[in-house]
């Protein structure tokens, strides 16, 4: 591929599985197919897709932060309900003419990401790590929950918004796109599920690239060895605050989104079990690869809902005992695990064809 | 009210956060202090205390009886955890994190499905006296007792008995404590059981004066957590320092705003702290000392 421009280069690379005419034929296909999927369902499994796309998001960010960061982040659901609230905020007070809905979007991921590079000034320059990292992140996280919840009464209100406390909001106009001839609103179906998809596009190749770019790797290097990073040049809490906040931007993104399909928040969706449910999709996934994240969640969502939908009570202790098991058994991942085994069978095959 | 009943009211607060916050703290920050192990699975540990407590005592064993019983069950479960799950993750911190929010995560599910969303609570005993205008619970002063008393027998624990001389020796050089001859897997199994059983001790203590829910362990959880951070590593040197530092800022935030910028106050103090002082109080006394 030596006729593509640099960075398109760097869609492949060490940091990510995958490579190859085999693996972007393949990716092509479930593209294809998804792209397609809309005009074979109803509105209402689209709508559930969406669901699942939107989780997506926070999925990744997770994967950037912990997986390729080294850096355990609880707070990916603060973000997550920072950038909701915000769009929530923002929609209320100033509605959804003139495409305002986008600029509340672009808004409130700003408003989570200027969030994360406070708190991960102080953390990362304070040069916590490790462990206390994920407790600090982790306290702010129900903190934030807490004072959401109690936000009830009538003086905890922005503008028009009112906070609502432990119920939270709703009614929030859904993502508009303004278009000669009448807007196109974007309804929790089929709309927005290509408007996520192809978000979601942009921000998995996105990512790709930003990974098996310089900046990728210094950032694999501090996970396998900060003070070997550091001996080498890097700022390492430069780098660090840099994934925190591009984390803390896509958690938002998944907030955002999450108002916008649902058309309300509450304080839970920053509760201990929300905060817990990205951390086990991307676990089982793979943590330290992308493509696994993105199929571990996928498939986990997916599996959650069909436990919920026959024992709801159940489905929660599922996920933890899937969560100890895999951190017991298989501490890369079941997806990335699968992956890996395909790509050595693959290329032993390759092998045994020369 | 003279300035006697004000004094003695901010002391009454002071005592209260300070009992909280070390009484949730210390369970945790034995085994994080010796093992190195962050224990997301701590409130899910003092719920099971709490619990128990409140069940023994229905049956009819009294109050300080059934505490117990709470802390022995707690630190049953404790080995049973460790032997199962965390013995195998002593190399990898951050899995450690995650395999004990799964539990917590079972813990809490499992606790509604087989106990129901609530559960009849205890009594708060020996009732209240006056100061002044306010009338306080005397169960207060025995929670700050109890707490000074924890922190006293953790010191005899760890300085005057032969378990405590092994404990420490396991966690300054694990291999050398070994090659000496000190079975260093038993300790640290030992060492997690007395972690979760001091959990155990305060759900216990703190069951007659809450409502019994499967999360309830949350509302301990950010609270230990930030003390064992601003504290770090050293029961004695960390936690102790660390609750009286929080119970200030939070006793004086509560009074003035209420009890939730009581909690934001010490999630500010901690951030600062941590920025200040990476390694946390014990660190920054042991600095100083050697």
């Amino acid at each position: 591929m030596n006729g593509l421009p640099g960075f398109l280069r760097l869609l492949e690379g060490p940091q990510t599985v995958g490579r190859g005419p085999a693996f972007w034929i393949v990716f092509a296909i479930v593209f294809a197919m998804a792209c397609a999927y809309p005009l074979f369902s109803d509105g209402y499994t689209v709508g559930n897709t969406v669901y699942f796309f939107v989780w997506v998001f926070i999925a990744l960010s997770l994967c950037l932060i912990w997986g390729y960061g080294g850096s355990l982040s609880f707070g990916q659901t603060a973000f997550f309900g920072i950038a909701g609230y915000s769009y929530g905020i923002l929609t209320l007070n100033f509605g959804s003419a003139y495409g305002f809905t986008l600029v509340a979007l672009v808004l409130a991921i700003a408003i989570a990401a200027l969030f994360a590079l406070l708190l991960g000034y102080f953390m990362f320059f304070g040069r916590i790590a490790g462990v206390f990292l994920g407790i600090v992140t982790l306290a702010v996280t129900l903190m934030l929950e807490r004072f959401m919840a109690q936000t009830a009464g009538p003086e905890w209100r922005i503008g028009v918004a009112r906070l609502n406390g432990f119920n939270g909001m709703s009614a929030m106009p859904p993502l508009t796109i303004p278009w000669p001839g009448g807007d196109i609103v974007l309804f929790a179906d089929i709309g927005l599920y290509y408007a996520v998809l192809g978000l979601l596009l942009l921000v998995y190749l996105g990512l790709r690239i930003l990974m098996n770019s310089a900046f990728g790797n210094v950032i694999v290097a501090i996970r396998e060895n900060p003070e070997r990073a550091e001996m080498l040049g890097y700022d390492v809490r430069k780098y660090q605050l840099i994934t925190f906040v591009i984390g803390a931007a896509l958690a938002g993104i998944s907030g955002v989104l999450y108002t916008v399909w649902g058309q309300y928040i509450t304080p839970s969706s920053m509760g201990m079990t929300a905060a817990a449910l990205p951390l086990i999709w991307v676990a089982v996934g793979g943590r330290s690869d992308l493509t696994s994240t993105l199929i571990g969640t996928l498939v986990v969502l997916a599996a959650f809902q069909a436990l919920t939908i026959y024992g709801s009570q159940y489905a929660l202790v599922f996920m933890g005992v899937l969560l100890v098991l895999t951190v017991l058994i298989a501490p890369n991942g079941l997806v990335l695990g699968v992956m890996n085994l395909i790509s050595r069978l693959a290329t032993r095959r390759s092998k045994g064809d020369v | 009210m003279d300035i006697a009943t004000h004094i003695f009211s901010a002391l009454y607060q002071f005592g209260d956060a300070f009992a909280f916050l070390v009484l949730s703290a210390c369970g945790l920050a034995v085994i994080f202090g010796m093992m190195g192990v962050i224990n997301l699975a701590h409130g899910e540990f003092i719920m099971c205390g709490a619990y128990v407590t409140a069940s023994t005592a229905h049956v009819g064993l009294p109050l300080p009886l059934a505490i117990m019983a709470g802390a022995i069950v707690a630190a049953l479960v404790g080995a049973l955890v460790e032997l199962v799950v965390i013995r195998h993750l002593y190399d990898r911190p951050l899995d450690t994190i995650v395999a004990t929010w799964g539990l917590s995560l079972i813990a809490t599910q499992g606790t509604l499905i087989l106990v129901g969303s609530s559960m009849a609570g205890v009594g708060t005993p020996f009732g209240s006296f006056q100061v002044g205008e306010y009338s306080y619970s005397i169960y207060r002063l025995v929670l700050f007792a109890s707490a000074l008393g924890v922190l006293g027998g953790l010191y005899m624990l760890f300085n005057w008995t032969r378990f405590g001389v092994l404990a420490r020796a396991t966690i300054q050089v694990p291999h050398m404590a070994a090659a000496l001859g000190v079975d260093t897997r038993l300790i640290y199994s030992l060492t997690f059981a007395c972690g979760a059983g001091l959990a155990g001790l305060a759900g216990g203590l703190y069951a007659p004066t809450m409502t019994l829910v499967p999360t309830m362990g949350a509302t301990f959880i950010m609270e230990a957590f930030v003390t064992v951070v601003i504290g770090g590593a050293d029961v004695f040197l960390g936690t102790a320092p660390a609750g009286a530092v929080l119970a200030v800022v939070k006793s004086v935030m509560t009074s003035w705003q209420g009890q939730l910028f009581g909690q934001i106050g010490l999630l500010v103090a901690v951030i600062i702290v941590v920025r200040v002082l990476p390694k946390g109080i014990s660190g920054f006394l042991l600095r100083e000392r050697t």
